[in-house]
C-alpha cells in the first residue's frame, strides 16, 4: 500500500466503518484486540510494511522485528511512532543531528518505556528538526519531510515526522516533544490532533534536552480518544527527573458531546492581523460551533503574550546553549579530526555537527546569558514569562478554556521561510505562550483551507488535561474534520 | 625616606568532598581508586537525555556545615549552572550554588565565613603523555569515578593576614570539617582543597588591592609557603612602581616558583544561569533540627572550655581539641581519675609523654593504655608514689603490655624510694664522690651532676630528683 | 546591533569555529531577531518576579542509596577515542 494509499485511508470516507489496521484508530484497534477480530501480529506486519514503504523521510529508523505485544497489555500492542528526540537503548537516537549521527543510548526513555510497558511497542524512530529547534522539519541533518497533504510544503516542526507519519497513516499514533509549539504546530498543519500536556506531568527523562523548562513530550494522535489513551499511559511522577510532578487526576477517554455552560476566551492579541484569511475562516466557523453546542465565546485579553515570542528566543535559546555544551566530541558522537589541540576538537567537532538553525540558537542563547548582558535579556525573559502565566492565570477565572488558531498559516512551502530566520520563529506566535506559562494546550483540526488543513488550539489551566480533553472531543465531533476532508478528495 | 609598609590580605577558598554514599545527583558509590570508568552511570556521564537528582544527604551535610561555621540558613536556597568547556566537565557545565547559597555570613574563629554552598565534584584528567609531565603530554585520559562527587565550597571572607595565620585557620576548619564526620578531609587524598586569594595594601589603608588566585596547594606547609611566596612576588612587584595583574596562579613546590594558569584574556566568563532541571532546596524545621543535633562539641568550643574550665594552657588545649581521639582520651581519664587527678597534669602527660611513646599520628584508644590506667599513674606521680622519671617506664610498659600502673611498679620495684632509704644513698654517694662534693662546695654547680647521676643509677630512677637535689644540699 | 567582533566572541564562547561566510550571515541574522527581542525591553517590569522554577515542586531529593554504575564497556562504547580504559582527548596544556 502506498502512502497515498494510507492516507486515504486515515482521512477518506469508510462507509462501512473500518476494516483494515491502518483505517482505526489506536483505540479502535485496542477494541478490536480485545474482540479479537485483530491480533498484534497483524497490526504490526500492516504497519511495519507501510513503514517501509514511507516516502515522506518520515522515518529515520525502523524495527526490523515484531516484539511480540501482549494482547492483555492496555495498549494491547497497538505500535508507536517515536521522535528521534528520545533515547531509545540500542537504537540510534540521534535528535537528527550530525553530532549524534550513530549514539546509541544505554537506557530508554522513561517516557517510552512506560509506552512500552504499556503494550505500545516502538515501530520506528521519527525526523524532526535538528535538536527540536525549528518549525518546519527543514532542519533536519537527514532531510526534510514532505507533508502528505501536499508534498511541497512542510509538515510543521519541530515533530514533523511523527506528525506527517500519523496523517498518512504509516504509524497509529506517534509521540513528539513541545517547546514552544512543536507538537501542536505540526499536528495542525497535518490534520491531526496533538497534546501539550501541563510541565511536569511527563518525565522528561531520557528526551534529550533542548530547553529545559519548556521541553514536554506529548502525542500526536488521529483523535482525542487516542491523545486522551495515549497521555493516560504518558504521566506520572518519575524519581529520574526532578521537576516531575505527575498528574493528580487519572486521565480520562473523553466523553463529552456538548458544551452547555462552558465558557470559551478568545484573546485578541493572538487571533488579530498575522492570521492568514483561509485560517481566520476556519477559526470563525469554530467559534460559531462552540456557541452551537451550548458554549458562549468572549474575549479575553492576554495582555503581555504580544510578547511572547521574544521571551521564548531568550529563554529557549540560552537554555539550549548550556544543554548542547555537552556535544563536545569526547565520550559519545561525532568528533572532528581536528588540528590535534584540545580547542580545535572542541571548535571544529560542533562547528561540522551542528546545522545552521542549531548554531545560531547557540550563539544567541550564548549572547543572552553573557557578561553584561543576562539582565537584558535572560533576567528580564523570565520576568516576562511571569506576566504571561498570570495573564493566563486571570484569564482563567473568566473563562474555562481558551481558543486560538494553531498557526497563523496553513502548511507552508518547503523552502519558503528558509532564508528568513525571524519570519520562521514567528510560525509559533500563538503556540508560544502556553508553553511559557506550562499549562495544557490541544490542536485539533479545524477545517481546511485552499484544501491544507488548519488547526484550533484549545488551553485550559495547568492539570485540566480532562478538562481539555473533554471540550476538545465535543468540539471535534461536531466539526467533523473526517467528512469535510474526505468530501475534498 | 620610610618604605610603604604593605598588608597582606588573604581569603580562603575550600572545596571538601563530603563522605556521602553516592554522588551529588546520580546514585553512583563514591570512588575510592576503583579502577577508572567503573563508576559512572548515564547522569555523570552527561549523556543526552539524563537529568541530577539531588543526593539528601549532602544537604544534610551541608546543613551541618552551614551551622557548625555559625552560618544563616537561607530559607531557600537554589541551583545554577555554571558554563565553562574542560574535559573533565562532562556536562560542559558544572551544577553548582551561585547568588542564593545554602548558607552565609558565618564566622570560624577569627574568620568571618562569606557563603558555604553545594556542588559536584569534575572528573579527573589523567595525563597520558610518554614522560606523564603535565606540558609534555599529548594526550590526556578521562577518569569520570569522580566526577559529580558531593562538594561543599566554603569562601572565607579576606579577613587573614598573613601566612601562618593562613594555615593555622585552615587547621582550625579541618579539625572542625572532621569532627563532624562529613568528609574525610585528607590533603593528599583530596578530599581537602584550598585556593587562596591574597592581596596587598598600604598598611592602614581600608581599600582592597588587585588580588590574586593561588590554586592547587595540598598541604598545610605549601599553602604557607605558597602564600608567602606570592605575598613577597607582590609586594617586589609593587615597589618597583607596577600593578598587579589579576590571574590565576600556580605555585610549583619544588622550586617555589609562581607561574600563571589563566591569563586575563582567557579569564572565564560562566553565563550562569538557574538550573531549571532541579527545584529549589528549602530547608524544613525537621532538616534543620536534624543537622543541629547532628553536630557535636566541635573545636574551637572544646579548647575553649579546656582552657576556661579547666584551666589548660592554650597549646595543649588546642592539640586536645583539634585531635578528636586524643581529647577524648584524655577526658575519659580525667573521668576515670574521679577527682584525684589534676587536669593540668594529665594534659601533660597526655600531649607529651603519651603522644611520644604512641608515636605520632596514633589513636590512643586503639593502644593498651586505658584511660583508667593513665590516670592511675598520673595521680601517683603527683603523689609523689613514683618518681616522674619512673613513671616513664611504667608508661612504656603500658605502652607494650597493657595493666595496672600499681601493678607494675610493684612488681619492678619502680616504687619511688622512702626519705629513710634514699637519705643513706645519698651520703654512700657524697662519701664516694668525695671530690665533687668538694667541687660543688668551692662554688662549681655543675660538679653536683655526677653525684646526682651515681644516685639515680643506683635507685634505678625511683627517686625524684628534686628531693634527691634537697638531701644533697642538706648535707653540704 | 550585534557587530562582527561580538559575534566572534560569543562563537568562541561556545566553542564554534564559523567560517567568514557564516560570521557575516550570523552577524545580520542574530542583529535581527535581536531587533525584535529588544521588544521586552519597553515593559515596566521592576515589580516582577523573575520565574526560575516553573513547578511549585520542592526539596525533591534522592536517598543516599548506591545504585548500580555502568560496566565500563558500556560507559566507552560511544566513545570516538578511547583505549578501553579511558575517554582518551588532547591534553589541555598541549
Amino acid at each position: 500500500m502506498s502512502t497515498a494509499d494510507s492516507f486515504a485511508a486515515v482521512f477518506g470516507s469508510r462507509p462501512n466503518g473500518p476494516t483494515r489496521p491502518v483505517e482505526h484508530t489506536a483505540a479502535e484497534l485496542v477494541a478490536a484486540v480485545r474482540a479479537g477480530t485483530l491480533s498484534p501480529a497483524e497490526i504490526w506486519a500492516e504497519y511495519a510494511a507501510l513503514a517501509a514503504d514511507d516516502d515522506l523521510n518520515a522515518y529515520l529508523w525502523r524495527a526490523e522485528t515484531d516484539p511480540g505485544a501482549d494482547p492483555a497489555a492496555p495498549l494491547a500492542g497497538v505500535p508507536v511512532a517515536v521522535k528521534d528526540l528520545f533515547c531509545t537503548e540500542g537504537v540510534p537516537s540521534a535528535a537528527a543531528s550530525r553530532i549524534l549521527e550513530g549514539y546509541l543510548p544505554p537506557y530508554t526513555a522513561t517516557v517510552v518505556q512506560r509506552l512500552l510497558d504499556a503494550g505500545a511497542p516502538m515501530l520506528a524512530k521519527t525526523n524532526m528538526d535538528e535538536f527540536a529547534m525549528g518549525s518546519s522539519n527543514e532542519n533536519s541533518a537527514f532531510g526534510p519531510v514532505a507533508n502528505p497533504w501536499d508534498r511541497t510544503r512542510v509538515p510543521g516542526g519541530s515533530s514533523g515526522g511523527s506528525a506527517a507519519a500519523v496523517a498518512a497513516g504509516l504509524a497509529p499514533w506517534a509521540i513528539g516533544t513541545d517547546t514552544g509549539g512543536s507538537i501542536r504546530q505540526p499536528a495542525a498543519l497535518c490534520g491531526i490532533v496533538g497534546l501539550k500536556p501541563t510541565y511536569g506531568t511527563v518525565s522528561r527523562y531520557g528526551m534529550i534536552a533542548f530547553a529545559s523548562s519548556l521541553d514536554q513530550a506529548g502525542p500526536l494522535t488521529r483523535d482525542v480518544t487516542d491523545a486522551a489513551l495515549a497521555l493516560r499511559h504518558m504521566v506520572g511522577r518519575d524519581v529520574c527527573d526532578s521537576t516531575s510532578t505527575g498528574h493528580p487526576e487519572e486521565i480520562a477517554l473523553p466523553t463529552a458531546e456538548r458544551l452547555d455552560g462552558l465558557r470559551f476566551g478568545v484573546p485578541p492579541e493572538l487571533t488579530g492581523d498575522g492570521v492568514e484569511p483561509g485560517v481566520r475562516a476556519v477559526f470563525e466557523a469554530t467559534l460559531a460551533r462552540i456557541e452551537e453546542l451550548g458554549g458562549t465565546v468572549t474575549e479575553v485579553s492576554l495582555p503581555h503574550s504580544g510578547h511572547a515570542i521574544s521571551a521564548y528566543y531568550v529563554l529557549a535559546p540560552a537554555e539550549a546553549s548550556a544543554n548542547l555544551a555537552r556535544f563536545d566530541g569526547v565520550r559519545y558522537g561525532r568528533r572532528a579530526d581536528g588540528d590535534g589541540d584540545l580547542l580545535s576538537l572542541y571548535e571544529q567537532t560542533r562547528e561540522e555537527g551542528f546545522g545552521p538553525e542549531v548554531k545560531r540558537r547557540i550563539m544567541l542563547g550564548t549572547y543572552a546569558l553573557s557578561s553584561g548582558y543576562y539582565d537584558a535579556y535572560y533576567g528580564r525573559a523570565q520576568r516576562v514569562r511571569t506576566k504571561i502565566a498570570e495573564d493566563f492565570k486571570a484569564a482563567f477565572e473568566q473563562v474555562d478554556a481558551i481558543v486560538t488558531p494553531t498557526s497563523p498559516t496553513v502548511a507552508f512551502a518547503l523552502g519558503e521561510r528558509t532564508a528568513d530566520p525571524l519570519a520562521m520563529y514567528l510560525s509559533d506566535v500563538l503556540t508560544v505562550p502556553m508553553s511559557l506559562a506550562g499549562i495544557p494546550a490541544i490542536s485539533i483540526p479545524g477545517g481546511l483551507a485552499g484544501g491544507l488543513p488548519v488547526g484550533i488550539q484549545l488551553a485550559g489551566p495547568a492539570f485540566a488535561e480532562n478538562r481539555v480533553l473533554d471540550v476538545a472531543h465535543a468540539l471535534e465531533q461536531a466539526i467533523d474534520f473526517r467528512a469535510e476532508a474526505a468530501a475534498h478528495g | 625616606m620610610a618604605e610603604t609598609a604593605y598588608e597582606p590580605v588573604i581569603g580562603l577558598e575550600i572545596h571538601v568532598q563530603l563522605k556521602t554514599r553516592t554522588k551529588m545527583f546520580c546514585g553512583c558509590a563514591l570512588s575510592f581508586g576503583e579502577e577508572p570508568n567503573t563508576r559512572t552511570c548515564p547522569v555523570c556521564l552527561g549523556l543526552p537525555g539524563t537529568l541530577p537528582v539531588v543526593n539528601a544527604q549532602a544537604v544534610q551535610f551541608g546543613l551541618e556545615i552551614g551551622l557548625a561555621l555559625g552560618c544563616e540558613l537561607a530559607p531557600r536556597s537554589i541551583f545554577h549552572r555554571k558554563n565553562y568547556f574542560y574535559p573533565d566537565l562532562p556536562k560542559g557545565y558544572q551544577v553548582s550554588q551561585y547568588d542564593i547559597p545554602l548558607a552565609r555570613d558565618g564566622r570560624l574563629g577569627e574568620v568571618r565565613i562569606h557563603r558555604v554552598h553545594l556542588e559536584e565534584d569534575a572528573a579527573k584528567l589523567v595525563h597520558a603523555g610518554a614522560s606523564g609531565r603535565i606540558h609534555s603530554a599529548e594526550a590526556s585520559d578521562v577518569d569520570f569515578n569522580r566526577g559529580g562527587t558531593p562538594l561543599v565550597e566554603i569562601v572565607s571572607e579576606p579577613d587573614l593576614r598573613d601566612a601562618a595565620s593562613a594555615a593555622e585557620w585552615l587547621r582550625l576548619l579541618r579539625a572542625t570539617l572532621r569532627r563532624l564526620g562529613v568528609s574525610d578531609v585528607n590533603m593528599e587524598e583530596g578530599s581537602l582543597r584550598c585556593d587562596a586569594n591574597v592581596s596587598l595594601r598600604p598598611a592602614g589603608s581600608d581599600t582592597l588591592g588587585v588580588k590574586t588566585e593561588l590554586k592547587n596547594m595540598n598541604s598545610f606547609r605549601f599553602i604557607e609557603r605558597g602564600i608567602d611566596a606570592e605575598i613577597a612576588r607582590q609586594e617586589a612587584i609593587l615597589r618597583a612602581g607596577g600593578r598587579i595583574e589579576q590571574e590565576t596562579l600556580h605555585y610549583d613546590v619544588r622550586s617555589g616558583a609562581i607561574s600563571s594558569l589563566r591569563s586575563k584574556e582567557e579569564a572565564h566568563d560562566y553565563r550562569y544561569l538557574p538550573e531549571p532541571d532541579l527545584v529549589p532546596v528549602v530547608p524544613t524545621a525537621e532538616m534543620v533540627e536534624r543537622a543541629r543535633a547532628a553536630i557535636p562539641e566541635l573545636p574551637a568550643d572544646r579548647a575553649a572550655r579546656f582552657t576556661d574550665q579547666l584551666g589548660l594552657a592554650e597549646g595543649q588545649a588546642r592539640l586536645l581539641a583539634f585531635r578528636t581521639e586524643v581529647g577524648d582520651f584524655f577526658e575519659a581519664a580525667l573521668a576515670a581519675g574521679d577527682g584525684a587527678v589534676a587536669a593540668p597534669a594529665l594534659a601533660n602527660w597526655t600531649c607529651n609523654e603519651l603522644l611520644a611513646a604512641l608515636g605520632e599520628g596514633a589513636d590512643p584508644a586503639e593502644s593498651k593504655v586505658t584511660p583508667a590506667a593513665l590516670a592511675a599513674l598520673v595521680r601517683m606521680v603527683a603523689a609523689k608514689e613514683v618518681s616522674s622519671s619512673a613513671g616513664k617506664e611504667v608508661l612504656a610498659k603500658l605502652v607494650a603490655d597493657g595493666g595496672e600502673p600499681a601493678a607494675i611498679v610493684a612488681e619492678a620495684g619502680l616504687g619511688r624510694a622512702d626519705e629513710g632509704e634514699l637519705a643513706a644513698i645519698v651520703e654512700r654517694a657524697m662519701a664516694d664522690q668525695a671530690d665533687a662534693v668538694a667541687k660543688v662546695r668551692a662554688g662549681n654547680e655543675k660538679a653536683i651532676g655526677a653525684i646526682i647521676g651515681a644516685i639515680m643509677r643506683e635507685t634505678k630512677g625511683r627517686a625524684d630528683g628534686g628531693e634527691v637535689q634537697r638531701l644533697i644540699r642538706e648535707r653540704l | 546591533m550585534i557587530d562582527r567582533d561580538q559575534v566572534l566572541h560569543v562563537a568562541r564562547l561556545a566553542r564554534l569555529r564559523l567560517t567568514d561566510a557564516e560570521v557575516e550571515a550570523m552577524t545580520g541574522e542574530l542583529s535581527t531577531i535581536l531587533d525584535h527581542i529588544e521588544k521586552i525591553g519597553e515593559l515596566d517590569l521592576d515589580d516582577v518576579a523573575p520565574t526560575s522554577h516553573v513547578v511549585a515542586l520542592e526539596n525533591v531529593l534522592r536517598a543516599d542509596e548506591p545504585r548500580p554504575s555502568l560496566p565500563r564497556d558500556v560507559a566507552l562504547s560511544q566513545a570516538p577515542d578511547s583505549d578501553g580504559v579511558g575517554f582518551r582527548v588532547p591534553s589541555p596544556g598541549a
